[in-house]
Formats: C-alpha cells, structure tokens, sequence
C-alpha cells in the first residue's frame, strides 16, 4: 500500500476535506482509511515534488486561518472553514486557486469514487445497461 | 500475436514502424496489412497495455489508470486545464464515445493545405464509417438525458442533431469513457488492428518509443506492473533499437509531437509543437424535479453544432460520479447536495472551437517528456460563455429546477433566475483554476502545411526534411476541426497509409483501397 504523503499535515488535511465534502464527518475508520488510500495510490506515481507541493499548500491553509483568526484551520468552526476556502477559491493568485483545485479533485476522488459512496449517491451504471434497469423494473 | 519473446537489447528490421494504435496508428497498420504477403514486415509499438474483454469493468478508479495517460490527470504547464490521453491497445479510440462526424467542408478549406482536398477525405471517412458499423441509434435507445436536451433545444430554438455511433451490440451501459464493458464500441482494438494482426503485422505493447534515430525507433519494453490490468508485453523488458525503412508516427498529437522534439527534429522544423488546439470543455449539470434515465443508455446522442456562428458546440454527455464532482465549480453543501441528487441530473458537455494561437503549443522538459502550453484566449472564453449560456437556456426549457453553470458565481442558477442568464453567467466568472476545464480533443503540433516554414508535414503525413518519417495522427491538424475528430484522423492516416504502401512498392492490388464489409474481431 502507498505511504499518504499528506500524512504530516493529517489534521488539516481532514478538516479541508470535510469543509469540501460535508458528508465526509460521517465516515468511519475504514471509511476514511479507504479515502486517504485512494489519495495515496493515484499520488505513488506523482514525482515527489507534486507531494511537497501538496503538503505545502495544506501549510499555507492553515498558516492563512491563523493569520486572519489567529486559530489553527481545525479549529475554525464550518462557516469559517468554508469561507476561507472560498476566499483561496477566488484568490487573485492562481497558485492558490489551482492548489484547492487540486487538493478538492483529489478529495473528491478519494470520496466519490469509492463504490458504496456511489451506490448511496444513486450512481447506478451497469455494464448490463438496459437490460439491468428493465430486469430491475427501472 | 507474435510469438516467442525478443531477446532484450536485440536490433530488429522491419519496413515500417508505427508508433501509437488509436485511429491513425490502427488505421495504418490495417491498411498495411495485406503487404505482409508479399513480404513487407510491419511492427505497431504502442506505449499502454493490451486489456482483455473482462478486464473493462467500468468502475473509475479501476478502469482511469489502465486507460488513460496519469489517469486522465495530465495538466497543462498553467495547470488549468486536464488533458485526457488514451494510452492502451486501441489508443483513444477505447476510451471516446464513437460519434463519428465527417470534418465540416469549410473546416478544410479554412486549413488551406496544399493537396489536401475535402472530398476525397469525406470518401475515406465514409468508408470507415462503413467498416466501423455507424448509424443513429433507434428512439428505443435514446436516454431521457439525451431526450431532454433533444426537448429543451427545440423549445429553446437550437438545431439539434443525433450522433452517429459507431457500436454493434451497444447494451447502454453508459461507461463509454471508461473502455466499453460490452467490447460495443468499434475502436481500433475490436476491428483494424485484429484485422492488421490477423495478416501478419505485429504489435508490441508496454512499449515506450524514447526517441527516433535515423531509420531507427528506440523502444523500451516495460514491465507490467505488479496488480496492474492488461497483458505482459509480447517483447521482453528492455531496450530496443527497430530500423525500419519508414517510421509512422500516430501517438496522438502531444505523444507524436513529443517524440519529434525529444528527437532532435525542432532544429530542423521550427513550426514543430505548433498549431496545438484542444478544444477545450467543461460540464454542466442540471437537476430536475424527477429521476431520469442518465448512467443507463449511450452517454452522446445529440450535439447543437454552433462552432461556424459562435465558436461552439453542445454536446450530451454522462460521466461518474468523480468525475462530476471534479467538473463542479465550488465544494461544501450546494456540491454535495447536487451530487446527492445524481438520478435527476441532466449534463450537457460545452466545447469550444478554439483557434491555433502562437502561445498554445507543445514543448518537452528536461526529461522529453511533453510540456502543454494553453493559454484561453478572449475568444475562446467569450465562445464557452455564450454556450453556457445557450445551455442552461436548453436545460431551463426541458424543465430543469436549476442549473449548475461554472462561469456562474454561485454556480448554482435557480429556475426563477432563468431570465437572468446574461447576467449570472459572465466572462468575469471565468477564472482558470477554480473552474475545472478538459479537453480531449487534442489537435495539432505537427501540422501539415507547404514546407517546413509553415508547417512540419505535408498533405500525405511526409515529414519535411526527413524522408523516412510520417505524421499519421490528429498532430496534422493545422486548426482545430470543429468536431469529434477520430474520423477525420482515420481519413488521413489512410492517406499517409497509400503513400506509404507506394513507397514499399507494394503490389497495386494491396495498394488499393480496401473493400470494407463491417469487420470486427
């Protein structure tokens, strides 16, 4: 298994992640154990750079609510969460703007990919296609 | 198959090389084929793995990284725009949905290559349209998220037009982008490269062409990866020197143009890298009050083809759901409460008909490996506002109770904001990065033009300056062709396939264009 190479920045990792999926609180060990899992094997191909990058970014997250709430990132309840995420969103710079870009993709996957997350969401693809909807009733 | 394995650092012969097996490698190789018999040898190296029939599963994070270049991740140096390059046995044509349109008149004509003329390449696409079993798909097959926008484009005032496809035995699983479940969809991998291999060419696959010499592809064989999908490669690991009297270059445009520059091939061809349009897109997604047939069905029926007026096309579309939340502007709640309500969601794919500028090219690093430069122009911006626009326009009209709109801040538009379109959707809210924009229309690099001044190839593919080397792929392109382009890319590499066959002096039997009755393996 792929080591997480935001393992460092653990908890603020999961508090951006639960700010950009709100269901996220829900999971479980597993759950979570799965989402960082996924992260980290479409990461183990990526140079060691695109890592640091990401390590840093989660950094600069962090470093920014302290800045403006003189708070650590995990410590800011949700609505602050989000509105600092917002404000990276719209950020003038677009290294900031494209590093959230980045880190949501890769908590979207590590969330939405994952199989029972799809079948919850109602996602139904089959390779069965028509027939699996007419034999379900569908 | 080949047989036995080659030994690792062996130095083989063969008359031709070609590099890549999607529609233009594929389409050369088939064409080839029938010159095995009269002794010419033929090798296709193609840098992903050869998949069997139940390894398409169509789940995402299983199917991306077996399919598609750093799983369909690959960025642009701006890091604002994903690139989706298929990298498998069957090249991108695994991995489109099969809409198969024949390049528009006006498109060639504005490209104003010497020699190449337009009706001649719509008859060579005709015939693959043929031997690749396209036709429209019956009423009985069409999705209600096709239906829909079919519905809300007629009250809205756009023309709207059905896709032929090119699928025999289409279940409609949907999972088109994920390498058909079904083996449905009539890719190189089901019809010209088994033909190709059944006369005698050989395929290489896990096999990377590190540079061109002269006469000579240098080719490393790659393991397969421990747990990884598809089948050890025919060759031993290693590395390889293939001389061939002619090398085909069909990598797709940023896999082909690389190759060139990495080769040393720029020195003598300043336009190479040049010319690279992407036609670049993104999703819109639009929730409706009831559920909806949409993961079920062929994903893309139907297109509203704007680009000639508007610079712009629409298309249907369906994607998993990663690859939604990915498209989505914005995160928290309102994401999460659409994604929530995946059965009722209807997408529409806007694209733009992006024009060749100067600072959007293809370089190589360090390392050779490609660098992809694009910047959005006003041009292209103001065309994928305007079909955002026309598109929430159609959704809006087929009934939708609100739509997600990136050039929109907040994404969200409500249906009582319908008649604020012009306002909610503006150029302003089109900013690269928080927006997620893709392309896989990947065009240019190695255009063909006059000479070398203007371009890297002529008409048939023929590299200026270097005899022994041809361009078989969507690199040609000189401008972007305004539509799906796998079709036109066939029509041209059989093209660079009848040079190539004149050359070998293959006999005029085989140097015939061939009689298609619809093969398939």
């Amino acid at each position: 298994m792929a080591t997480f190479p935001l393992e460092p920045v653990h908890d603020t990792f999961r508090a951006i992640a639960t700010t950009v999926v709100p269901e996220a609180v829900a999971l479980d060990r597993a759950g979570w154990e799965r989402l960082e899992e996924i992260i980290a094997e479409a990461l183990a191909s990526r140079p060691e750079r695109i890592h640091r990058q990401l390590r840093l970014f989660v950094r600069i997250v962090d470093w920014r609510a302290r800045w403006r709430h003189r708070e650590r990132f995990v410590d800011l309840d949700p609505l602050q969460r989000t509105r600092e995420l917002e404000r990276i969103e719209r950020s003038r710079w677009l290294l900031l703007r494209r590093g959230l870009w980045g880190l949501r993709t890769l908590i979207f996957m590590g969330y939405y990919a994952q199989p029972a997350i799809q079948r919850e969401i109602g996602y139904r693809a089959r390779p069965e296609g028509w027939d699996a909807v007419r034999g379900a009733g569908r | 198959m080949s047989g036995a394995k080659r030994p690792t650092g062996a130095e083989l012969d063969y008359d031709v090389v070609i590099i890549g097996s999607g529609a233009g490698g594929g389409t050369v190789a088939y064409r080839l084929g029938p010159s095995i018999a009269s002794g010419a040898r033929v090798l296709v190296v193609e840098q992903g793995p050869r998949l069997d029939d139940h390894e398409f599963t169509g789940d995402e994070l299983d199917m991306a990284p077996a399919l598609y270049r750093d799983a369909g991740g690959f960025l642009t140096r701006q890091g604002t725009m994903s690139l989706a390059l298929g990298q498998v046995y069957g090249g991108s044509t695994v991995v489109y949905t099969g809409t198969s349109l024949i390049a528009p008149e006006r498109v060639i004509r504005d490209w104003d290559v010497p020699g190449l003329d337009h009706a001649d390449l719509a008859a060579r696409s005709r015939r693959y349209m043929e031997q690749n079993g396209v036709h429209l798909l019956p009423p009985e097959e069409i999705n209600d998220n096709n239906s829909l926008f079919v519905q809300g484009c007629r009250e809205a005032g756009y023309e709207v037009e059905q896709f032929p496809v090119n699928v025999r035995g289409c279940r409609g699983s949907s999972l088109c982008n994920l390498g058909c479940p079904n083996q449905a969809k009539q890719g190189t991998n089901r019809v010209q490269l088994p033909s190709a291999e059944r006369h005698g060419v050989e395929v290489v696959t896990r096999a990377e062409a590190l540079r061109l010499e002269d006469h000579a592809v240098v080719v490393r064989v790659h393991e397969r990866p421990e747990g990884g999908k598809g089948r050890p490669s025919e060759w031993a690991p290693g590395e390889y020197t293939v001389r061939a009297r002619m090398v085909v270059v069909a990598g797709g445009s940023i896999g082909s143009t690389a190759l060139l520059l990495r080769s040393g091939m720029g020195r003598k061809l300043p336009r190479l890298g040049r010319n690279f349009t992407a036609h670049p897109a993104f999703i819109l997604v639009a929730e409706h009050e009831r559920e909806i047939t949409n993961d079920v069905g062929h994903p893309k029926s139907f297109y509203v083809d704007r680009a000639a007026e508007d610079g712009w096309l629409l298309e249907t579309c369906m994607y998993f759901p990663f690859v939604t939340a990915k498209n989505m502007a914005g995160f928290g709640r309102e994401h999460s409460m659409l994604m929530r309500a995946f059965p009722r969601l209807q997408m529409i794919l806007v694209l733009a008909a992006d024009k060749a500028e100067p600072q959007n090219r293809i370089t190589v690093d360090r390392r050779g490996q490609p660098v992809v430069h694009y910047d959005f122009t006003f041009p292209v911006v103001a065309a994928m506002v305007g079909a955002t626009r026309a598109a929430a326009r159609i959704f809006f009209a087929a009934g939708a109770r609100g739509v997600h709109a990136p050039p929109a801040d907040p994404p969200l538009i409500e249906r009582s904001e319908a008649h604020r379109l012009e306002r909610r959707i503006d150029a302003r809210h089109f900013q690269p990065g928080r927006i997620s924009v893709s392309a896989a229309h990947l065009m240019g690099g190695c255009a063909m033009g006059r000479d070398h001044r203007d371009s890297v190839t002529d008409a048939f593919g023929r590299v200026h300056r270097y005899p022994w080397v041809r361009v078989a792929d969507s690199a040609l392109f000189p401008d972007s062709v305004e539509i799906n382009p796998y079709l036109t890319v066939m029509g041209l590499a059989d093209r660079v396939a009848d040079d190539v066959l004149e050359v070998l002096g293959a006999p005029s039997d085989v140097r015939c264009p061939p009689v298609i009755h619809g093969e398939t393996r």
